[in-house]
């Protein structure tokens, strides 16, 4: 059980930094660029690691606080989910709501710490990030109870377990696209990609995650840096195993099939990111909103 | 029973010495704290002994009063509701002696004090009560003395409007409890109250009396669109009374909702659909106010309608599995609505009372002339947070655990075949969007208050709490924390009540499977606890020494205070989402041309129900009265000798009808 979850943590530690370099060396193939190396997330942390501080006078403990919260809540929660059909270390009925009331600790304090600085950007970028979260998190629920309609149980074990394939074929295959579809979004919200938010953006003004994080430096921001990508793999996972539902067998096979899921999905987000611009701030709420009406028309799918 | 009797009478007269106590000088303060917390250990002694043997305290004593014994019966419900009671009201009256001390207050000092521990022993009696006219007579204890907490500072107007809305508001209530215990006093025979599942009536009494309880323990709740009193209330009186107020008081409302559907044997759906449709619309709309409030203790008050909401929806939940027979849903569901009484009860006690001493050191409620509290008050803004993060329903505290209960009755009944208590499912996203919602605000409120630079001169020379202060808030806190990294040891006392309510012992089993993995969270719990703790020494450590910077202002050297995110506009994006439900007033903020004038901007949002609905309809009323009376009572003879005339034709042409 130890070593379960040892592994578990290392394929994600070590694995994580990579899907942020794949979607940016996709981003430059559209772009006609060569691109930074796909190992380049690995290289800043390492330099971000050895750097020092510098930290505004204004801010308190709570400002150490976001980063840590951003990186040890995407660690537990990884221990409550399967990835692909390899099954989760911890697991047990109603784990699902634990998955999400984590991530919203993380918001709070990854807010909070924004707050702290007393930057009208920062405040501004806050103010966003509350605002677009809690609009997707209906989305969420309603996803999460399409899954559990389906599968009978209540853990995240057995929401993604190998009942996935059948479940695709009979009458709750629409239901299931319309899911991974509303899934997708809510991935990219919380994730700060485009269209929702640009992570390149270099005008404060327009930026949400990235200004949020501006007075970051040295370790903490490499832990911030850190704390994203594990949330991208593992918001990324519920993804992946929804779409590639197979159990092989044999954990290696298991294991590729899974990885090889994230990678696609990073190359797919860079996709999306080279075809689409932006949306405006104003629409973002409209665009959430109409996918949480998409995952009630799964729901009432499900249900009938 | 007799420590019970021995409580309730300490604490109800804990504030008479002081009446005798000279009016300069101490005011008998200290004897007045004592009693409090003598009363309330007795009183948790004797739910302990209720708890412990899991028989219920009964005394019946006769009554000169016609209608039945004076009946008290203590049982495992009323303790889910008096133990937060004892807590928040010792926590209070130690609270009081710093914050309203007697030689600083010598006008109401004492009178605070007499009707603190006055509606502390009313609403012990009321709990206790097992006979409709004793119950009503503490509920009119507990109403009066809450009024006269409410216009504690009489002198000020607001205080006096807020109370005479809350004694028109009680009033209300009050009658609609004299015609529900009639009825069910010919229901039942008797006017003690019926037991568990005794009460086999069906159709229009039935729904008769589940209304008029609904509507007059509805109004003292707070739920929508029965809350008009409770954010005057609350921000009126001073902040221990306000923790009290809305800790405990309201959940009497709760509590009477809860007794009164566990009288009745068979429960319609349409009973808990009502209410879980009512607590969904109280959530919703009572966090969105509350985001929209720029007034500390008016958004604090505001959340508490929004977490009567949540109660109500899980209470709602609890009657749609008992109408379907569904036992696992009625075991969640009720469980959560207890656990989340005791919750609310202690984190929100715990966030009026840090309110408080921010008020104390600052001299204002306006949230936007805060700012960097967190260096003068750290041990506040520390027991705030722990508050904040507990009402957002976040882990490791509290709220989450009875929201957690409630995600699984709402999923559980998602999951139930056939045509059953589905509705019960939309708890879920309803609940994921007033935990969101409350998350910004929260982070607003906490934000604005504790970081950052401070914004007024107030804010910069605020000082730390007095001991005296922190005491009771840090025991709140920890109390929080226990029920977040413990919540096993909770079971027994929610079984208990459950197996109570739905007068079936075996009803506990459908709690016992799905409390199992609390071990679990209680375990990340701690886990969480220790990393975030870890990781922040680390962090702080390896950032000892460092270089010290402005905050990046994109290159503007000149950076001020008032330059930072107001709580106005940071809550600016939702509260325009939500105009549809809110209808906020903006005045000004326009600039206009290329070197724009000074301008002005202001924000405001009033209560719905209260200031759009109520007070322009009785306003009219009042004006429509006044011209009746301006036309009939004109003062001319002539027109009287016609009324009378009139009259007495109507009355002969009656007369010959019958």
């Amino acid at each position: 059980m130890i070593a379960h979850l040892l592994l578990h943590l290392l394929v994600l530690l070590l694995f994580a930094p990579l899907l942020p370099g794949v979607i940016a060396r996709t981003k430059a193939r559209f772009a006609g660029r060569q691109g930074p190396p796909l190992l380049q997330p690995y290289y800043d942390l390492l330099r971000l690691w050895r750097k020092g501080f510098v930290l505004s006078r204004t801010t308190t403990w709570v400002f150490s606080a976001g980063p840590v919260v951003g990186l040890v809540v995407p660690l537990l929660a990884a221990l409550l989910l399967p990835f692909g059909a390899l099954s989760a270390p911890l697991s047990f009925e109603g784990d699902l709501i634990l998955f999400v009331y984590l991530f919203a600790l993380a918001r709070f304090f990854t807010a909070a710490a924004a707050l702290d600085t007393g930057s009208s950007f920062e405040g501004m970028g806050a103010a966003r990030e509350v605002t677009f979260s809690c609009l997707a998190e209906p989305t969420l629920m309603f996803a999460l109870l399409v899954l559990a309609k389906l599968s009978g149980g209540l853990s995240l074990q057995t929401l993604f377990g190998a009942h996935l394939p059948a479940a695709w074929g009979s009458g709750a295959g629409p239901a299931l696209g319309l899911i991974l579809v509303c899934l997708f979004v809510v991935l990219l919200v919380e994730n700060s990609r485009i269209p929702f938010d640009d992570p390149n953006t270099h005008l404060e003004l327009t930026m949400i995650h990235e200004v949020m994080v501006l007075d970051h430096s040295g370790p903490a921001f490499g832990m911030i840096l850190y704390g994203a990508a594990l949330k991208l793999m593992v918001l990324g996972s519920l993804l992946v195993r929804l779409a590639l539902p197979w159990n092989s067998g044999f954990w290696l096979f298991d294991l590729l099939i899974y990885l090889g899921g994230l990678l696609l999905l990073a190359v797919l987000i860079g996709v999306v990111e080279s075809v689409m611009a932006r949306l405006r701030l104003v629409r973002v709420p409209q665009v959430l909103i109409g996918t949480s009406l998409v995952s009630v028309f799964a729901l009432v799918l499900v249900l009938r | 029973m007799g420590w019970f009797v021995a409580g309730l009478l300490l604490l109800g007269f804990s504030g008479v010495p002081g009446l005798f106590a000279a009016r300069a000088g101490g005011g008998a303060e200290k004897l007045a704290c004592l009693l409090v917390w003598a009363g309330a250990a007795c009183g948790t002694l004797a739910v302990w002994e209720v708890l412990k043997h899991g028989v219920p305290l009964v005394l019946d004593l006769p009554w000169a009063i016609p209608g039945g014994a004076l009946a008290l019966r203590v049982d495992a419900l009323a303790a889910v509701f008096l133990l937060p009671l004892f807590l928040v009201a010792a926590s209070g009256a130690l609270y009081g002696l710093a914050y309203w001390p007697q030689r600083a207050h010598p006008g109401n000092g004492r009178r605070l004090r007499l009707f603190f521990g006055l509606i502390s022993a009313g609403v012990m009696l009321l709990l206790s009560a097992a006979n409709s006219l004793l119950f009503l007579l503490a509920w009119e204890f507990m109403a009066l003395s809450g009024f006269f907490l409410i216009t504690t500072e009489e002198h000020q107007s607001e205080a006096r409007e807020a109370g005479f809305i809350y004694l028109v508001a009680t009033h209300t209530g009050t009658l609609a409890l004299f015609a529900l215990f009639a009825l069910l006093e010919q229901a039942a025979g008797s006017l003690l109250f019926p037991g568990a599942g005794a009460l086999t009536l069906k159709g229009a009494e039935a729904a008769a009396i589940f209304l008029l309880g609904l509507f007059g323990f509805g109004l003292k709740a707070g739920l929508v669109p029965l809350h008009i009193w409770l954010p005057g209330a609350h921000a009126a009186a001073p902040s221990h009374a306000s923790a009290l107020l809305s800790g405990v008081m309201i959940k009497t409302g709760i509590y009477g909702l809860t007794r009164l559907t566990s009288f009745f044997a068979e429960i319609p759906p349409w009973w808990g659909a009502t209410l879980l449709a009512l607590g969904i619309l109280s959530g919703i709309l009572g966090v969105a106010l509350a985001l929209a409030q720029h007034d500390l203790k008016r958004l604090l008050a505001y959340h508490s309608v929004e977490n009567i909401g949540i109660i109500a929806l899980s209470l709602g939940m609890a009657l749609l599995g008992r109408s379907y027979g569904v036992e696992a849903l009625v075991a969640l569901g009720l469980a959560g609505a207890l656990l989340h009484v005791v919750n609310h009860g202690l984190f929100k006690s715990l966030l009026f009372l840090s309110a408080g001493a921010v008020i104390h050191a600052t001299g204002t409620r306006e949230l936007d002339h805060y700012g960097g509290l967190l260096k003068s008050q750290p041990w506040t803004g520390a027991l705030f947070l722990g508050g904040a993060v507990a009402i957002s329903g976040l882990p490791p505290f509290n709220g989450f655990i009875s929201e957690w209960l409630l995600y699984l009755g709402a999923f559980g009944a998602a999951q139930t075949e056939g045509p059953g208590p589905t509705a019960a499912l939309l708890a879920a996203p309803a609940l994921a969007l007033i935990g969101g919602l409350a998350l910004a605000c929260f982070v607003k409120v906490f934000g604005v208050t504790f970081l950052g630079a401070p914004r007024s001169e107030a804010a910069h020379h605020a000082h730390e709490a007095p001991f005296l202060m922190r005491a009771p808030m840090i025991a709140l806190l920890l109390a929080c924390a226990w029920i977040g990294l413990l919540p096993q040891t909770l079971v027994p006392l929610l079984e208990q009540a459950v197996a109570l309510w739905s007068a079936a012992p075996e009803a506990s089993a459908g709690l016992s499977a799905p409390l199992a993995p609390l071990g679990w969270i209680s375990a990340l719990a701690w886990v969480l606890l220790l990393a975030l703790a870890l990781g922040v020494w680390w962090l702080r450590r390896r950032a000892r020494g460092a270089a010290r910077a402005e905050t990046w202002g994109c290159g503007y050297a000149l950076p001020s205070a008032r330059m930072q995110y107001s709580a106005s506009s940071f809550a600016d994006f939702l509260v325009r989402l939500l105009r549809f439900g809110l209808w906020s007033e903006r005045h000004g903020g326009a600039a206009r041309g290329l070197f724009p004038e000074p301008g002005q901007f202001a924000s405001h949002t009033p209560d719905l129900v209260l200031d759009r609905g109520l007070r322009p309809a009785f306003c009219g009323l009042a004006w429509l009265f006044r011209r009746l009376r301006a036309l009939i009572q004109n003062g001319l003879s002539a027109c009287y000798l016609l009324y009378v005339a009139l009259t007495l034709i109507v009355l002969l042409l009656l007369g010959g009808f019958f």
